[in-house]
């Protein structure tokens, strides 16, 4: 059985020409892009390609690109190395109540070092408003770090409004862009950002190389200290191969976005309509100011684990919006953000596209998803009732 | 993680789902929930001569949630109240291979086993 898979907002596939463009670096070209003999030097030159295709994705210098190994290590140096340069003019930061954890749980390490820390709300539509954001400035604050959009429930942030407020302000803006950046236009200079975050394995390059954008002439502390790569702000040896991925990568995004987003955004339309013409399934996010392959539906009455197990049995590949993997059962912090009920947040999946997906896989899947749901309702016990017992 | 073939098959095949009419002199019926995760299960079973005909339950939970009370139904049929109010939520564990972080639902099936037949002897104590 072919799995029909819709969990792009977890990786997506690695492209042929990607692979190719990768190939002789695995195989072959290893010099280290450092060292001076010739072999170096030709890979220093890729490495430098790779930089300018990366900065070309989101309309900026290769200077201004500094590579990392992933989201989470740039969204950690974003929070860290720019905090600490800019700590002289004050310690308070703001943050979304949404942001990825590699933000939240960077910001919640500042707070223990003595920062302050400003969550700012958001709306049922996961929205950030920028007046909230005005608001939560305080005279010390260095940093906002507002994401564009997020993976979770889809829903775009106005970062170029927050932009607004923060230069108004003269505050650093950073904006994690793992989620949009390639698949949507994400230009620093229009959306005014003196920082972001990419990676290459949300645009069908690989897993490995990711990037941090730093306007020219923003102060930042090093991130990790040795040799002096990354005009010595991220010191150790180069990923080469995944650079160079992530360079062929960003080329073909930015080449092909617009029919990319045009066929994204028909399947994707048809795709929750059909899931949402399901009885009692709620589409959470905004309606139309979302990431165009992205769904996410919370369904009653059903917990997203079984549904999750059953929709694999069937070739679904999906994600879940919450996860029952301990004792302690949470949901999700966005939806919890959001204001979705508990019950109901538990039994959400997340369905992202990608640019391999076909018409006839969508048909398959809102054939199989009713069917699903309706056993699985079948098998539940609902609504929970008062006269529970509590176990132990 | 990953869920055991017994699990699967439970899941994807359960046994004696539905309900029997709760104020039926031979129904008992177990409803217990774990507040810390939120799952729920209820169990019913049928009574003759204190032994057990039939079982029936319903589960709002993850998927070895739903594998362990529908387990639960198939081995408590044909045992005795006695017998049924015997069994460990460690021979659940074993019986489904079930992950430590899904001990606890093994712990809510033996939970809703001891509740179902608790409200069965209280029904015949009553003589209702």
């Amino acid at each position: 059985m072919e799995q029909i898979y819709l969990d792009h907002t977890s990786n997506t596939p690695l492209l042929p020409e990607v692979r190719e463009a990768m190939a002789p670096y695995l195989h072959g070209e290893f010099a280290n892009p450092s060292s001076l003999h010739r072999g170096g030097r030709k890979n220093a030159k890729a490495l430098e390609e790779a930089r300018e295709k990366t900065a070309s994705l989101i309309g900026a210098r290769g200077e201004e690109i500094i590579f990392t190994s992933c989201g989470t290590e740039a969204n950690n140096f974003a929070m860290k190395g720019l905090a600490a340069a800019h700590e002289k003019k004050g310690r308070h930061i703001v943050v979304s109540s949404i942001e990825h954890f590699s933000i939240l749980h960077a910001a919640r390490r500042l707070e223990r070092q003595g920062y302050r820390v400003t969550r700012v709300p958001v709306d049922q539509a996961g929205w950030v408003d920028p007046q909230k954001v005005r608001e939560a400035i305080a005279p010390d604050t260095v940093l906002i770090s507002i994401m564009h959009a997020n993976g979770e429930v889809g829903t775009l942030q106005s970062i170029r409004e927050i932009a607004q407020v923060a230069q108004e302000h003269g505050i650093l803006f950073h904006t994690d862009a793992v989620s949009s950046c390639g698949t949507i236009p994400t230009n620093v200079s229009e959306l005014g950002v003196a920082a972001l975050t990419l990676t290459a394995n949300q645009f069908y390059g690989p897993v490995g190389a990711a990037a941090l954008y730093v306007r020219k002439g923003t102060k930042m502390l090093p991130f990790f200290d040795g040799g002096g790569q990354e005009e010595g702000r991220r010191s150790g040896t180069e990923n080469l191969p995944a650079i160079v991925g992530m360079g062929k990568a960003a080329e073909l995004a930015l080449s092909h976005m617009e029919e990319r987003t045009t066929s994204l955004l028909k399947l994707r339309n048809r795709l929750m309509e059909g899931l949402i013409s399901v009885e009692e399934v709620y589409l959470n996010g905004h309606p139309t100011q979302r990431l165009p392959g992205h769904v996410s539906i919370s369904v009653a009455h059903v917990e997203s684990e079984p549904l999750l197990l059953s929709l694999d049995m069937e070739g679904i590949s999906v994600a879940s919006g919450s996860a029952c993997n301990s004792k302690a059962m949470k949901s999700s912090h966005v939806l919890q953000a959001m204001g979705v009920p508990e019950l109901l947040a538990r039994g959400t999946v997340v369905l992202t596209l990608g640019i391999g997906n076909r018409e006839e896989e969508i048909s398959v899947v809102l054939d199989i998803f009713p069917k699903v749901v309706e056993r699985l309702r079948k098998l539940n016990r609902t609504p929970i009732p008062q006269e529970v017992r509590s176990v132990r | 993680m990953s869920y055991s073939q017994k699990v699967l098959d439970h899941f994807n095949h359960p046994r004696n789902i539905g309900s029997f009419e709760k104020n039926e002199k031979n129904v008992g019926t177990g409803i217990v929930g774990a507040p810390e995760c939120g799952d729920v299960m209820k169990l019913q079973i049928k009574v003759e001569n204190d032994v057990i005909v039939d079982a029936r339950f319903k589960t709002f939970g993850c998927g070895s949630a739903i594998a362990s009370s529908s387990l639960a139904t198939e081995w408590m049929k044909g045992r005795t109240i006695n017998e049924a109010f015997q069994i460990k939520n460690t021979e659940i564990v074993k019986e489904l291979s079930l992950p430590p972080v899904k001990i606890h639902c093994s712990v809510l099936a033996e939970d809703a086993i001891k509740a179902a037949v608790e409200d069965y002897r209280k029904k015949k104590v009553a003589g209702v």
